[in-house]
């Protein structure tokens, strides 16, 4: 290489302390360099140290971590060692950072531009006016709307997609080096994420700065980086330019990342050769919101009007936006958000609106399985006891019975019989959606409500989580209502689609011909926004504005 | 399809060190000196050397002697007997009224919590209309009314601390209530009681052992100041609080009377601190 690159780190080690005190090694000597003007992707799933790596660039290490061993050069700094006030003197002029949640990283209580303009305030590089113009020169070259008044405004006024934009104007106020970015797109919308990332990119090759892109999503990755180095539990595993990770793997590990993102066509569950098939879940004219009843209508009305059958053995898969509804469906199909007009049947049977006005029976037979593993499941119970619970409760199981089935029932979604005694906090994010899975297996119920159950997983775990469904439906002859923001992973479990936007089902057609025959522009739109494993695919990309504008809150 | 060996932590065998029951060398002295006082309050009637009650130093405020270890007071009693004595009133009103008072309170306040609505609105405007009422000013009209006994000391330091527990453990519990896992449950069709006793209660312990280590201490005091009104503990015998006041004038004298009293009520309120604030890590933080 002629060219010195701009940042080089060789042989870096970081070390944690575990709540046990135990000493672990979470960097296990990891080597790169970035070029200048070059953007690496870091990339892995999660507890890989991505993030953990893309933080000690700015000599930052998280409380509990340390940097033990290797060193770490930015430009002309040998950050490693450095003093602590050399670092912050370092951070937001030579290296800036723009986090996952720009929601959480901005202070709701002070104008946004009060914000954006804090670095140059910091370091003292220069007066009010002059940040406050490079602030505006930024919303503009950042594709924000209305750039010269938009800094008066406070974070709760603009959009999750704005915010994330503005987060990386703070970042670029101070002229750094480097930019990290830390998964900022990952908690977006789709259709939301495309303008984002275009942003970021015209930016960061406008301006020539370097940058690391920290995710765990392979396609957003193909869009912007020019390098990709793939993570594992501390270790590089590969580093290629773009094109060669994507198209030549070398080592087995990317390989198994990039399987996952291949489609999997999801093929019908054939339970019998039924000629009629019998719903086992119909929906009639469904409202429901929240907040006050008056004239008999809750004020924030969040469904209106929705129908759609489900047949046995056969999964639906519901996807829109956040916002759209989806999980507020899920809810009033459970009884959990009682809905104040129209009709849930299952098997035929009309269930109540409310909750406690459904027996124990109709209870059993739908189960609803949440997104959050981790807030699902109570931290002060065992595994065991998680499961045991709805064997009692249903099926007035006890002892040495109850055991067996618990037993069983961890086998069944693949987890070892010893993990019973665990707390959920000593389980995996997989492991304990595994959990999640069995406790609702445990009613023996007919359909399972999953709500976003993949989405808080990393590509691989959630592959096999799907796959862990398939093979549950085929033995158990389960129907699933599959609620995602994801189009792949709804194309890889379910027969039919709902598309929803503002509480209405805008389209509903079988999973297989929904790219060729999705006729409502939002689910056209939708449909395009789904990032694909190409490097040319955003630049490509040409969505009609007047369709973004219309369905799009960017 | 396999979980990966690297995701699955090695299994191990439950001890109650592994599972995180044990607790730092703090928190042990704190609840050797409390069982300490606790011991005490039984058996300070049979250890103390003289009778609480009688004269039986030449001087007031007399030093210390290999007689009247702790000195005598501004009668000329013996510190120590009146200490070990007063042991008994401290620790054992104080503890029963703590009790009480955050049991009825935790209680109340996930039940508001769970089933919210009216009857939530309703105790929770009752209790802080209760908590206007000075508490001094409340126990002055009840004793007045009842007259002084230990349970009306009891029930009334109650009365006083229990709209406070209620107000914090309904907070924690609301918070909790909204949790997944408790909607799993309520989807379930699991009824209150098991949503409180097993979903929200052992979630909020923790904060809610803290909240009663804190009361604990507002309550010796409020006794105290129940005694220096002639309406606490009667005479001859006094609680910790009242032998502080009864010979503070001593404290220019350089007194042990008031030194000592001070002790035992310190030793007390900071090991009950020292205690809760090192509870083994698994009752005092769930979600760790």
């Amino acid at each position: 290489m002629t060219e010195s690159p701009l940042v080089s780190v060789r042989d870096l080690r970081i070390g944690a302390v575990t709540d046990a005190g135990r000493k672990v090694e979470i960097i296990r000597g990891v080597s790169f360099d970035i070029a200048p003007g070059e953007i690496l992707a870091l990339i892995g799933e999660s507890g890989s140290g991505k993030t953990t790596i893309a933080l000690s660039l700015m000599g930052h290490a998280r409380s509990g971590c340390s940097i033990d061993g290797g060193n770490i050069r930015v430009g002309t700094h040998d950050v490693t060692a450095m003093s602590e006030a050399g670092r912050a003197g370092l951070r937001g002029t030579e290296v800036s950072y723009v986090p996952q949640s720009a929601a959480a990283a901005f202070n709701p209580s002070k104008r946004i531009m009060d914000q954006v303009i804090e670095i140059t305030a910091i370091h003292k590089l220069m007066p009010r006016t002059e940040a406050e113009s490079r602030a505006r020169t930024l919303f503009r070259a950042l594709a924000l709307p209305d750039p010269d008044h938009i800094g008066q405004r406070y974070p709760h006024q603009v959009s999750g997609g704005q915010l994330q934009r503005l987060s990386a104007a703070m970042a670029l106020i101070g002229d750094p080096r480097l930019v990290i970015f830390d998964e900022p797109t990952t908690a977006l919308d789709v259709t939301t994420q495309i303008e984002v990332l275009r942003a970021f990119r015209s930016v960061m090759e406008k301006t020539g700065m370097s940058g690391v892109y920290v995710s765990h999503d392979l396609a957003v990755v193909a869009q912007i980086a020019d390098r990709i180095v793939v993570l594992k539990e501390g270790e590089i595993q590969e580093v290629g330019t773009t094109k060669q990770i994507l198209n030549a793997p070398a080592h087995p590990y990317t390989r198994e990342l990039l399987a996952a993102f291949e489609p999997v066509p999801h093929v019908p569950a054939g339970i019998g050769e039924e000629v009629e098939r019998k719903p086992i879940l119909e929906v009639r004219g469904l409202s429901a919101g929240y907040g006050a009843i008056r004239n008999g209508e809750p004020v924030a009305k969040v469904l209106k009007n929705v129908n759609f059958r489900l047949e046995r053995g056969r999964n639906l898969g519901v996807i829109g936006e956040s916002g759209s509804g989806k999980s507020t469906l899920a809810r009033a199909i459970a009884g959990i958000l009682p809905a104040y007009r129209g009709s849930v049947h299952l098997d035929d049977r009309k269930l109540e609106p409310a909750l406690h006005a459904r027996s124990k029976e109709d209870l059993r037979r739908a189960q609803i399985v949440f997104q959050l593993a981790d807030t699902a499941l109570n931290p002060a119970h065992s595994v065991g006891a998680i499961i045991a619970r709805p064997l009692t409760f249903y099926h007035g199981l006890r002892g040495a019975k109850c055991d067996a089935r618990v037993a069983e029932l961890l086998d069944m979604v693949h987890l070892p019989a010893a993990l019973r005694h665990r707390l959920p906090s000593e389980l995996s994010g997989g492991q304990k959606q595994r959990v999640n899975l069995a406790r609702a297996l445990a009613a023996e119920p007919e359909l399972i409500l999953c709500d976003e159950i993949t989405s808080a997983l990393d590509t691989v775990v959630a592959a096999a989580i799907l796959e862990l469904l398939k093979e549950l439906q085929r033995e158990l002859g389960l129907s699933y209502m599959f609620i995602s923001h994801d189009l792949s992973t709804v194309e890889a479990i379910c027969d039919d689609v709902l598309v929803m936007y503002k509480g209405e089902v805008v389209e509903a057609l079988p999973v297989a011909r929904m790219s060729a025959e999705a006729a409502h522009p939002y689910s056209r739109l939708l449909i395009s926004s789904v990032p694909q494993l190409d490097t040319g695919w955003l630049s490509g990309l040409e969505q009609d504005p007047e369709l973004v504008a219309a369905f799009a809150h960017r | 399809m396999s979980i990966s060996s690297k995701t699955s932590r090695p299994l191990r065998l439950p001890t109650p060190r592994r599972m995180g029951y044990a607790f730092s060398w703090t928190g042990r002295i704190g609840l050797a000196v409390i069982l300490f006082w606790a011991v005490i309050a039984v058996i300070g009637q049979w250890i103390a050397p003289y009778p609480p009650g009688d004269l039986v130093g030449f001087d007031y405020f007399g030093p210390i002697s290999p007689e009247f270890w702790m000195g005598t007071d501004y009668l000329g009693r013996d510190i120590l007997s009146r200490i070990l004595m007063g042991a008994r009133y401290t620790v054992g009103i104080a503890l029963a009224a703590v009790t009480l008072a955050v049991a009825i309170g935790v209680i109340l306040g996930m039940v508001a919590a769970v089933i919210g609505g009216w009857f939530d609105t309703l105790l929770s405007r009752l209790l802080d209309a209760f908590n206007g009422i000075p508490s001094l000013l409340f126990g002055l009209v009840v004793v007045a009314a009842v007259g002084s006994s230990i349970p009306v000391l009891i029930l009334t330091l109650t009365a006083i601390y229990m709209p406070g527990s209620y107000r914090f453990a309904r907070a924690l519990a609301v918070n909790i209530n909204t949790m997944d896992f408790v909607t799993v449950a309520r989807a379930r069709g699991e009824g209150t009681i098991y949503l409180i006793t097993r979903e929200i209660f052992p979630n909020i312990l923790g904060p809610v052992l803290a909240d009663l280590g804190l009361r604990f201490v507002f309550i010796v005091l409020v006794l105290s100041g129940l005694s220096f009104l002639g309406l606490g503990v009667q005479p001859p015998n006094a609680d910790w609080g009242a032998l502080v006041r009864e010979n503070i004038e001593g404290l220019s004298l350089g007194a042990p009377a008031v030194i000592f009293p001070s002790i035992a009520i310190a030793s007390l309120t900071i090991s009950v601190n020292m205690f809760i604030d090192n509870l083994p890590t698994k009752i005092r933080d769930r979600s760790d």
